[in-house]
């Protein structure tokens, strides 16, 4: 049985691609055999935060049209063995995806038996954004707490529940998941950042993750390497315990509370 | 007043975000579920009255609400004293 997840936000910048990146290789890594398809036509990414790009032949639209074979398009990871990535087209126009072509690559992946298929939505609600949440199973939508990126992912909540397959279906819709990123607890502590239950609950879901504002995120799309995979970073394991729970393990959230500093670092620390 | 505005943080405002969004959530939240012809709906109504009227846009409400077993389709117009514009 395949499960079909997709990565969303409605607004840009918030971390889709990086947290598809990670629970990808997460999923890999606890020995799931995994494909993650970039869904963002025209602005190709997620190739570069996986270390990838330069292996890029084929992609996703080339498939679709019948360039080539899926096996060919599917890049193998190097460091996880059964984690592969397929990478969107660089320069053709938007609708070269079609709803259909879209199908029989999932039918094909679900086929060849992987066990999840990571669907890294692009930004907005146009024809991209529908199409990588159309054929979902459930949904992890990816949230600063912040305003503009709560209101939007709430907009792209109306979508998952009546622009689906499984919507459409009536069969208890997509399965959707909070998962919020870059949140300072130094800076929900002083009441200048909503917190994890602020969110929680103005959205009304269930919070799969919380990845603390972190530098290691942008080491590890500098070098190509998904931060889940640097094990010493408080974002790798925020990413990991996700993954836990994706998978159905009850864990409590980690780093939602401000460390409690010692005098040398309060004073020199920042 | 200046040594302790070095110490002073930002002004607490989360709060404040989640006063807004709760609001914002809920207005997006009613509207949702309706049918998706209500935006042109208006807009197509407003471009009717104006040709008679001289409406504000913000004059034209129109609203589907569901009671029990059927919805009710409201449209409210509030109409300004005046002469309607000269039409062509």
């Amino acid at each position: 049985m395949t499960e079909i997840i997709v990565v969303t936000s409605g607004k840009g910048g918030v971390g889709k691609t990086t947290t598809s990146a990670s629970l990808s290789c997460g999923l890999a890594r606890r020995g799931k055999k995994v494909a993650v398809i970039d869904f963002d036509i025209g602005l190709r990414n997620l190739d570069l935060i996986m270390g990838c790009e330069r292996r890029v032949v084929y992609d996703f639209v080339n498939v679709i049209q019948g360039d080539c074979t899926l096996k060919q398009a599917l890049i193998k990871d190097k460091r996880l063995e059964t984690l592969y990535v397929l990478a969107a087209s660089q320069t053709r126009d938007k609708d070269a995806l079609s709803s259909d072509g879209v199908r029989r690559v999932l039918d094909e992946l679900a086929a060849e038996g992987f066990d999840y298929v990571i669907c890294d939505s692009p930004a907005g609600i146009e024809k991209g954004a529908h199409l990588a949440m159309y054929f979902a199973d459930r949904a992890v939508v990816v949230v600063n707490p912040e305003v503009s990126s709560v209101r939007d992912s709430d907009r792209i909540l109306g979508l998952l529940a009546s622009k689906t397959h499984r919507a459409e279906l009536g069969n208890g819709g997509v399965k959707e998941h909070l998962l919020l990123t870059r949140y300072s607890p130094r800076r929900v502590a002083t009441g200048e950042m909503m917190s994890v239950t602020d969110v929680k609950d103005i959205l009304g879901l269930d919070v799969i993750g919380v990845v603390p504002e972190s530098a290691d995120v942008l080491s590890a799309s500098n070098s190509g390497v998904p931060v889940i995979l640097n094990e010493s970073s408080d974002a790798s394991r925020a990413y990991d315990d996700a993954v836990g729970r994706l998978l159905g393990e009850t864990l409590p959230l980690r780093f939602i509370d401000e460390p409690k500093k010692g005098f040398f670092a309060r004073m020199f620390g920042g | 007043m200046g040594l302790l505005a070095l110490f002073r943080r930002n002004p607490p405002t989360a709060s404040v975000a989640k006063e807004r969004l709760r609001i914002i959530v809920a207005q997006q939240r009613s509207a949702r579920g309706g049918p998706d012809y209500l935006p042109l709906l208006r807009r197509e109504l407003l471009e009717v009255i104006k040709k008679y009227v001289n409406v504000d846009p913000e004059a034209v409400q129109v609203n589907l609400e569901r009671e029990d077993d059927h919805e009710v389709l409201e449209l409210s117009v509030a109409l300004p004293g005046g002469p309607a514009p000269k039409e062509a």
